[in-house]
């Protein structure tokens, strides 16, 4: 399952580190964030709840990146 | 400017402002040091917020942290100086902090506006689709909300907004925003049209045959979003480099400030430990990798935005890397190199047929009549490229007795008249002699009451921009141009050398064409790129084995738009050279700017530790070199000749 979400992120080195953050994420496959169009996409790995999850990567996104924002709907 | 990036800028100004009124209070001491700290914090406030939450995180080496370590340093040296008796220096870590806020703010701004640039570009998103209600008004919905099977109504001036059959009326369509190609297209009743096109003239009433979220703008859009999440070598170089980078200059800070003055001190020398200190401070702050980590992926995001304004959709970063590097160029030759529609190309009537009519042209004519009365009941392509040659409207009553034998041809009496047209075999059957020596292609002999009247040519014509598209890729340093083709030999080798080719393969199945670029794969250098380019039609497989895939004429064809690698919108095969100068000029701008801004600051390192270079010229350095990497990014988003 891939979902597509916005975010708001500053610099470029902070849109990797939050990659980084959301790789590391109990349930996540992948995770690639885009800069440019400022997009976030995850792939949840099988069985996970993607809302659980979402949450759980809007921390430790908010851990490395202070000003970051995902906009999960 | 966003909300957060004008609070900056108002944070920047009255910092500033402090700054200068400061600069002009006859305070003294730590008062001064006091007051000095009130724009320190204005400005700096986040910055040292960052530094700290991100050493608590285990985040030690990022740029806050070095801004926040070079200020904090500069500070302390202040008050170190102020304690030895001199004047403490507080401007320079506030300074540093103010330059550090503007270089941010600039890059926000101008990446900001570079990013907007681009979607706006590529914004082909249609707003609404209106419907007809009941009586007769137009209602606007959103398109995500059409079912299949609606009609809906396109006035002139709007886009179309889902993909469908024209039912109502006639019109032009602007197809640029998706194929850059500028001249408009016809479209009529009973045509299919594809959303993203804008109608020009006509009112439009067309009956949807696909979903929102299947239309060929959700598909485009999609792969645009999705392209820069495919990251190529540099920028995972950069992520590398930035990653060993920022301790390694920490760590070499921290020996600088340290080492020389245990040196000095075991010498028996005064330790100026005020003096390597700052100078470790200044090698902190030219050390900012910014400039490269912010406008390597602004330059490719610009070479692919500026691609699809040309109708070149380049599916991610890697490709566009790629591109610049191929050196193999295999080309599909049906739809790719010609244009994949049969036309007649030579009509040759014999002598004996010629004598009985008053000149050549009526001859000709005569014959191209006969040809395409006699398969009029016919609806293999041959017979549909006769009638369309022929022109004009086909009485069927005045073609009897029609009689079709499989592999020879076809038989028929028109106006009383027997006509026979088929293969060579045919003629052979009906004991003529035949013109052996023909051109290359299909040919249809005929034979009218019983004499053999002559034939008819029909090939499959090469696109008019093939020559040049090919002379222009030779010149852009590719080494080998290949054709493959299901073909014959004759008709391969004909076109091959029409368009200088210089390798073909001929009478090839689609499993034979995955085997010859295999083939070309493994005899390659590992450094070059072979690029394989079709047009989407049962060559999917072939498209996924090359190392770049390029598919062309996709409009419309969801199964290249879903194999390939960098997809054309239209079936033009220039825009092959056209995506690779694209590219090489991306590339070219992303190897300027890590070179000149390793090189500034490598110089700048130097300098700094030495001591030639304060912290004014290091946060000099630092933002100006981002701020021209990054417009030096922005060039990558205009492509010349367009």
């Amino acid at each position: 399952m891939k979902k597509t979400y916005k975010i708001e992120v500053d610099c470029a080195n902070c849109a990797l580190k939050m990659e980084e953050a959301a790789k590391k994420v109990e349930g996540v496959q992948d995770a690639t964030v885009s800069f440019m169009t400022q997009k976030m996409k995850v792939e949840f790995a099988e069985g996970s709840d993607e809302k659980a999850v979402m949450q759980t990567v809007l921390m430790a996104c908010k851990k490395v990146e202070s000003d970051c924002e995902i906009f999960l709907d | 400017m966003t909300k957060k990036q004008k609070k900056v800028l108002y944070r920047i100004i009255a910092a500033a402002v402090l700054m200068v009124v400061l600069h002009f209070v006859p305070i003294q001491g730590y008062a001064r040091f006091a007051l000095y700290l009130i724009p320190y914090l204005v400005i700096g406030y986040d910055i040292l917020r960052k530094a700290v939450l991100g050493i608590l995180h285990g985040e030690v080496f990022d740029e806050n942290f070095l801004m926040a370590v070079a200020t904090v340093g500069a500070m302390l040296l202040g008050i170190y100086q102020e304690a030895h008796g001199q004047e403490g220096e507080f401007a320079e870590g506030v300074a540093v902090m103010l330059f550090y806020q503007v270089g941010e703010l600039f890059q926000a701004v101008a990446v900001g506006k570079s990013r907007r640039n681009i979607t706006a570009l590529m914004d082909i998103r249609p707003d609404f689709a209106n419907i007809e209600t009941e009586s007769g008004e137009l209602e606007q919905v959103d398109p995500e909300d059409v079912e299949i099977g609606t009609v809906i109504v396109v006035r002139p001036g709007e886009k179309i907004p889902l993909d469908g059959v024209v039912t109502e009326g006639s019109s032009t369509l602007n197809t640029s925003a998706l194929t850059g190609e500028s001249v408009p297209r016809e479209i009529r009743e009973g045509e299919e049209v594809i959303s993203g096109c804008v109608n020009i003239t006509g009112l439009l009433k067309i009956r949807t045959t696909k979903e929102f979220g299947e239309s060929t703008v959700s598909k485009i859009l999609d792969l645009v979003e999705n392209s820069s999440m495919k990251k190529a070598k540099t920028e995972n170089f950069i992520t590398k480099f930035a990653k060993y980078y920022t301790p390694a200059v920490c760590y070499s800070a921290l020996a600088l400030a340290v080492i020389p003055g245990i040196v000095n001190l075991l010498m028996g020398n005064p330790a100026h430990w005020e003096v390597w200190v700052i100078r470790a401070l200044t090698f902190l702050v030219i050390s900012c990798p910014c400039a490269l980590v912010i406008s390597i992926p602004l330059s490719f995001f610009g070479g692919i935005g500026g691609a699809s304004t040309c109708g070149i959709l380049v599916k991610g970063s890697n490709f566009l890397e790629a591109l610049a590097k191929t050196k193999y160029v295999v080309f599909d030759k049906t739809g790719t190199l010609t244009k994949g529609v049969f036309e007649v190309t030579g009509i040759h009537p014999s002598q004996t047929f010629e004598g009985n009519c008053e000149s050549n042209e009526r001859a000709a004519a005569e014959l191209l009549r006969y040809a395409a009365y006699v398969e009029s009941y016919s609806t293999h392509p041959i017979s549909r490229s006769l009638k369309e040659a022929y022109g004009q409207e086909i009485d069927k009553a005045k073609v009897t007795d029609v009689e079709e034998t499989g592999g020879h041809g076809v038989t028929a009496s028109v106006e009383g008249v027997t006509v026979a047209a088929g293969n060579a075999r045919l003629m052979k059957r009906l004991g003529l002699t035949y013109a052996e020596d023909t051109g290359i292609g299909t040919v249809i002999h005929l034979a009218v009451n019983g004499a053999y009247a002559g034939y008819i040519l029909i090939s499959d014509v090469v696109k008019e921009q093939s020559r040049s598209a090919i002379a222009d890729l030779k010149a852009s340093g590719v080494k080998k141009t290949v054709m493959l083709t299901g073909d014959s030999k004759a008709v391969a080798d004909h076109v091959a050398g029409l368009l200088k080719l210089d390798e073909v393969h001929s009478e090839l199945l689609p499993a034979d064409k995955v085997e010859a670029v295999e083939a070309l794969i493994a005899g390659k250098g590992p450094k070059e790129i072979l690029a394989f380019v079709g047009d989407g039609i049962n060559d999917a497989p072939v498209l996924t084995r090359a190392d770049i895939g390029i598919a062309m004429g996709a409009l419309g064809s969801d199964a290249a738009i879903e194999a390939a690698d960098i997809v054309l919108m239209d079936d033009n095969p220039e825009k092959i050279a056209l995506a690779m100068r694209i590219s090489r000029k991306c590339l070219r701008i992303v190897y300027e700017n890590i070179i000149f801004a390793l090189a500034v600051k490598a110089i700048c390192l130097i300098l700094g530790a030495f001591g030639y270079a304060g912290m004014w010229l290091a946060i000099f350095a630092d933002v100006g070199v981002m701020v021209l990497a990054v417009l030096n990014a922005i060039r990558c988003l205009k492509v010349k000749g367009k």
